[in-house]
């Protein structure tokens, strides 16, 4: 257990510190996620009486999208390198792999999250109605909901014709009840009209799942040639 | 009597998936024996 | 062999010609939907089929990622036999009967489970090897076909019923669309993969696809409870000449849907026969023409 952290921190900072250098990949994706919240303010009228009706779908919608972007490169720079390679015949175990990937994204698109939702509250005039601190372990298991199943089928799509449409393809039907989740947790907790327990509860239980099956299953997508 | 439309709609377009699916495995079936044959004749 | 199809094929016709007849001109006028209900008749049994032949991939999903290795291929099959003794008892134990929907008999749900071994033994028994992987793309394919027809009869059935096209809350519905977008995200997955293990990513995918599920039928259930959602009809029992047809009708799809299965079956033999064939050639091929010079690369990427 303790090479298995071991490794997965080594890779995490290894993949930070690359990504940190070159932070062509971080910038064009943190305007990507503005361009996002302003074509949203666009096409949906942000003072209506409904918005914050509609808001916890459509910041949930845009995160999505941004998750997506991030996801689709999560392997580009292993691919390009031959390093998978490396790693399938190394002895590091191959969670530890796909933890340093997942824990990378999560933190990478909690970056995205965290400038994005001022600017929709901004753009919206959000005022939170609910108890406003639910929104924190919404937004936490519902981006870990998010990444750790993206980070999976990124690398499932590794070998797929058009791997950039194949990750949603795939993603997206699986991360429906993750999605209702979300967006109805955070409908609720801005709008304060029913508890937001069950859909913390239900994210709770569809991470533990689908972590579980992530890492139960990785091994065989690693060795996939 | 502007429902039994939907009815006859229904059952209709239930047969033509099933025969638009039929014809797909037919095709497939025909191409496949043709690329066989050229296969053995090598 | 060969000569069974064609008069299965016979048989079945008749069998779905005798189901219509009893659907149109058999079957009692409903009281509140008038004459249009009579889409049930293809409704729900293509529902059903699909649904047995998505848990058929499934299964045979599992038992293809447990065949992998020896020792995983053994604990599958004591944990998928521990799964019916235990799912047989429990369902007899009082806490879990009241778990259980009012009505539903305690047999009913002992059985329903123990199709899990059964149809986990009887597919290891049928179809070894390559042909698990055969009968998984046959029964989502096959599935998806079925499921397509329940999408698109379920809108046209509930237009003249509910005056809405789709109700969002809708459970059944919903759950059953999820079904769908994930097989057919197994189909191109299994289309556009190139890679050697492709058979062993789409047995994953259907295997998180199972997972996914039961999440989707609770998250939608507890968004009802949330949000009111127009009364849908369904649920209480059905008039007994109803159910009668229902079921023969159910029948007549299942034969049907094994004749297609069959098809689609020796289809993806034959094409596995001539990809194999293909590949011997380039092999040959390659020899001759790479004499003396660097040896053949992997895979053309």
């Amino acid at each position: 257990m303790n090479s298995l952290w071991a490794v997965t921190l080594a890779t995490l900072k290894k993949d930070i510190r690359l990504e940190w250098r070159s932070k062509d990949a971080l910038n064009s994706m943190l305007f990507f996620s503005l361009l996002v919240v302003v074509i949203f303010a666009f096409a949906f009228d942000p003072l209506a009486e409904e918005s914050r009706h509609i808001a916890g779908g459509l910041i949930w919608v845009a995160f999505l999208f941004a998750a997506v972007v991030a996801l689709n490169q999560t392997w580009a720079r292993e691919l390009r390198n031959q390093v998978l390679d490396a790693y399938r015949v190394s002895p590091a175990p191959a969670n530890a792999l796909f933890l340093a990937k997942a824990l990378g994204n999560f933190l990478f698109v909690s970056v995205l999250e965290a400038l994005m939702a001022p600017l929709f509250v901004v753009f919206y005039n959000l005022h939170v109605l609910g108890p406003a601190w639910q929104l924190i372990p919404i937004a936490i298991l519902g981006t870990w909901a998010l990444v750790v199943n993206g980070t999976f089928f990124a690398a499932m799509s590794l070998r797929t014709r058009s791997r950039e449409i194949m990750l949603p393809l795939l993603l997206f039907p699986i991360s429906i009840p993750a999605v209702l989740g979300m967006v109805a947790g955070t409908t609720a907790v801005l709008t304060g009209d029913n508890p937001a327990h069950f859909y913390i509860v239900l994210l709770l239980t569809y991470d533990v799942v689908f972590t579980t099956a992530c890492l139960a299953l990785f091994e065989m997508i690693l060795h996939a040639e | 009597m502007n429902a039994i439309k939907f009815l006859f709609a229904a059952y209709i377009v239930t047969w033509l998936i099933h025969a638009a699916y039929l014809g797909s495995l037919v095709r497939r079936f025909s191409r496949l024996r043709q690329q066989l044959k050229e296969l053995g004749k090598k | 062999m060969k000569r069974l199809f064609p008069i299965l094929s016979v048989l079945t016709a008749a069998l779905l010609a005798y189901a219509l007849y009893l659907a149109l001109v058999v079957a009692p006028t409903d009281a509140l939907q008038g004459d249009v209900y009579r889409i049930i008749y293809y409704h729900v049994p293509s529902a059903w089929t699909a649904f047995l032949l998505f848990f058929i991939n499934f299964i045979a999903s599992v038992q293809y990622l447990a065949n992998a290795k020896p020792s995983s291929k053994t604990a599958a099959k004591w944990i998928v036999l521990a799964i019916g003794i235990l799912g047989v008892i429990a369902s007899f134990l009082p806490p879990v009967q009241r778990l259980l929907p009012a009505g539903m008999h305690p047999s009913a749900v002992a059985t329903t489970v123990l199709a899990i071994p059964a149809f986990y033994f009887l597919i290891g028994k049928y179809f070894p090897g390559e042909r698990l992987d055969v009968l998984a793309v046959t029964s989502a394919e096959v599935g998806v076909v079925f499921c397509t027809i329940v999408l698109v009869t379920g809108p046209i059935w509930a237009r003249p019923v509910w005056g809405i096209w789709w109700a969002p809350g809708d459970i059944r519905l919903t759950s059953t669309l999820v079904l769908w977008l994930i097989y057919v995200s197994y189909l191109v997955l299994r289309r556009f993969s190139s890679s050697a293990q492709t058979q062993m990513l789409a047995a994953a995918l259907a295997v998180f696809g199972a997972l996914d599920v039961p999440l989707v039928y609770f998250s939608i259930w507890f968004f009802r409870t949330q949000h009111p959602q127009p009364v849908i009809g369904g649920g209480g029992s059905m008039d007994p000449r109803m159910l009668h047809v229902l079921l023969i009708s159910w029948m007549a799809f299942l034969c049907f849907a094994f004749l297609v299965c069959w098809s689609r079956f020796r289809l993806e033999l034959l094409h596995r026969e001539v990809e194999e064939g293909h590949a011997m050639e380039s092999l040959a091929g390659g020899a001759v023409a790479a004499k003396g010079s660097l040896p053949l690369n992997r895979s053309p990427q």
